[in-house]
């Protein structure tokens, strides 16, 4: 018969936490890695439509992006609640694309220019007119590489 | 006299590792990126005319009421992917869909059929994005199952699956001719969103 030795009297024993540190740190370099920093802060509200033919873009950092979409509550009062366009940081108007295009050109080094993307992040309530005039406002400034960010559905 | 060195207590090391991990998580992002990817015609001040054969575009309209037109015929957004991939490839030598020609290109054996067939997206200041994107997706859609069998019937495998000659190659034999037509007005009531 087998005996069931009783180890000391009561009480767990303690848990090692020794290697905690090393878990914590493991699942640190792990977020390190696979994230990226949030470039912008976002002033509209956006949500992409769903495609799914949708392709990843693959040089992140040629990537400028331009934000349409409906101000947050906090600023509706600014702002209105109709659509508008967010570059950088803040609320523009059409004619700005054509500086912020250009600013953006500017940061690149000269053999990735012709290969920066115009990353349109768009909600999927907007309505094309806005669309349309920040196409025909990219094609004024040569900048024809575009992707009409969407979600590939689950 | 060398003294044995105390140990450093490392109790707090995992209390740091949090705060740091907690730092991370909750200034970046996890999500990928992706889209449609499209190229923009150059701008051009004078409008020339280019001719094209009426047969050769298929005009696919979307109204400001979110509904789609495929050559001149209301539609459901369901059936424009196999519309377009038979307006395209015209199996049936059908004399109102697009004109065939045989080509020899480089990297494939043979002479293969390639299409002159264009797609023009017209769409109104009024139109949805939504339905705008789900619209682009079909067409994209109907041309990468045009690829795919192109490069099942030439390669054994599907595009994506080639190397990078075999798939220019692939997009020579099928360009993908989706023409974003100039903006116009169709009795849309304006945005006015700038």
């Amino acid at each position: 018969m087998a005996k069931f030795a009783r180890k000391g009297k009561g009480g767990l024993p303690r848990i090692n936490t020794a290697s905690l540190p090393d878990v914590v740190f493991m699942l640190l370099f792990f977020f390190m890695t696979v994230t990226t920093f949030r470039e912008t802060e976002q002033i509209v509200t956006v949500k992409v439509p769903d495609a799914t033919e949708a392709v990843k873009i693959d040089r992140k950092e040629l990537t400028c992006y331009i934000y349409v979409g409906v101000p947050v509550q906090q600023l509706q009062g600014q702002y209105g609640t109709d659509s508008r366009i967010q570059l950088n940081d803040k609320i523009c108007t059409i004619d700005e694309i054509r500086d912020f295009i250009a600013s953006e050109r500017e940061s690149k080094s000269e053999a990735d220019r012709q290969l920066m993307t115009t990353s349109l992040k768009v909600d999927r309530d907007v309505r094309m007119g806005i669309v349309t005039d920040i196409k025909q406002e990219l094609r004024r400034c040569s900048a024809l590489k575009i992707s009409y960010s969407s979600m590939i559905p689950l | 006299m060398a003294r044995p060195v105390g140990e450093i207590n490392a109790g707090s090391m995992a209390d740091i590792a949090f705060l740091i991990l907690i730092y991370f998580l909750m200034t970046t992002t996890m999500d990928i990126d992706t889209g449609l990817a499209r190229r923009l015609p150059p701008y051009e001040d004078t409008q020339e005319k280019i001719e094209i054969n009426r047969r050769n575009i298929m005009v696919v309209l979307i109204n400001k009421s979110d509904r789609l037109f495929a050559g001149n015929q209301p539609m459901e957004i369901g059936m424009l992917r196999e519309t377009v991939k038979e307006f395209i490839m015209n199996p049936t030598d059908h004399p109102n869909k697009s004109v065939i020609e045989r080509k020899a290109i480089p990297g494939i054996r043979g002479e293969v059929p390639v299409s002159k067939g264009v797609i023009s997206l017209q769409n109104d200041r009024g139109t949805s994005y939504n339905a705008y994107i789900a619209v682009q997706n079909e067409l994209v859609a109907a041309f990468n199952e045009l690829r795919d069998d192109f490069s099942r019937m030439h390669f054994g495998k599907v595009y994506t699956a080639l190397d990078d000659d075999q798939q220019a190659a692939v997009r020579e034999a099928i360009p993908q001719t989706i023409s974003e037509a100039e903006p116009k007005e169709v009795g849309a009531a304006k945005s006015g969103g700038r």
